[in-house]
């Protein structure tokens, strides 16, 4: 499987995410800086790294959604091409449309880093295929800005057209109805702030991200 | 010429910054703070001649997150000095 990860300055997470493809699917993924205009051909997979792009400036991800290779990565999302925003990434697919809603500071003011339950809440979509619906995993979260926020119409939205892919089961961080995770409305653009790439090899402690790298897999050589 | 934008949370949107201040206000004595709202100010030196539209398209675009921000454009007409 050919795939990207996103680097922009002050991306810290974008090897974690590069070994954890690499381990799942066997190929290393393609880095690519921002300022790149153009994404490798045939892409199977782009991911958007964890981290504190352009130091957090004006709003997190504000600055990194306006990247020139932010809009190859939008006509990709277009095209139907699987996007998967962890964290930062998240932050910079709201900020740059490809996701409705923001990501705005946590309701306690602090950050957050300790591993969260997690609920399935759609495990048909490409990216939860090899989870079932209603199961309680757990992920780490290591953010400040991953308060989620939209307005009540768009939340009805999203709950109702099953876009709601994972929702913290404890209180984490003010995120409206628990949101941690939606999906775009085409199913092929995921965003969430917990860290999958950091749950899954027994070293980690904790094997419940991997079953999202095995399912984005199995679907994309489908 | 210069312009100045303000940048602030759409009411109804929660601003746990705000609320701190708050506390932090009340915590050193200072009653009958009712309620305390956080935003930014953003300073632009432009090229004279710059229109309406495009100071709120530089808005729309970059400076304010129109889900949970709004914003207002400040126009001064004195030479910066």
């Amino acid at each position: 499987m050919k795939s990207a990860v996103v680097v922009f300055p002050g991306s810290n997470c974008d090897r974690d995410l590069a070994v954890a493809i690499e381990q799942v699917t066997g190929r290393a993924p393609d880095m690519v800086w921002h300022g790149e205009t153009q994404l490798p051909d045939n892409l199977s997979f782009i991911g958007l790294p964890g981290g504190f792009s352009y130091g957090d400036y004006l709003r997190s991800g504000a600055m990194a959604a306006r990247s020139p290779i932010m809009r190859a990565v939008a006509e990709a999302a277009e095209r139907g091409v699987p996007v998967l925003g962890v964290c930062n990434g998240f932050q910079v697919l709201t900020e740059a449309g490809l996701l409705p809603g923001a990501l705005m500071r946590n309701a306690g003011l602090n950050f957050v880093c300790r591993p969260v339950p997690l609920r399935v809440e759609n495990s048909q979509s490409l990216f939860t295929s090899q989870y079932e619906a209603g199961e309680t995993i757990s992920i780490p979260v290591a953010h400040h800005d991953g308060n989620y926020q939209a307005d009540p119409d768009t939340l009805d939205r999203l709950e109702g057209e099953g876009r709601v892919a994972f929702r913290y089961l404890d209180e984490c961080n003010g995120s409206a109805r628990g949101i941690a995770g939606i999906l775009n409305d085409s199913g092929n653009v995921l965003g969430m702030m917990p860290h999958p790439e950091r749950a899954l090899e027994p070293a980690h402690g904790n094997l419940d991200g991997r079953r999202l790298f095995e399912g984005l897999l199995e679907t994309v050589a489908a | 010429m210069k312009a100045r934008v303000f940048v602030t949370l759409k009411p109804g949107v929660l601003d746990p910054q705000g609320k701190a201040i708050h506390h932090a206000l009340e915590g050193l004595g200072f009653g009958g703070v009712n309620d305390v709202r956080a935003g930014k100010l953003i300073e632009l030196d432009l090229a004279d001649g710059t229109s309406d539209s495009d100071i709120e398209s530089m808005c729309r675009k970059l400076l304010a997150n129109t889900v949970i921000e709004n914003f207002r454009i400040e126009r001064l007409e004195e030479p910066v000095r």
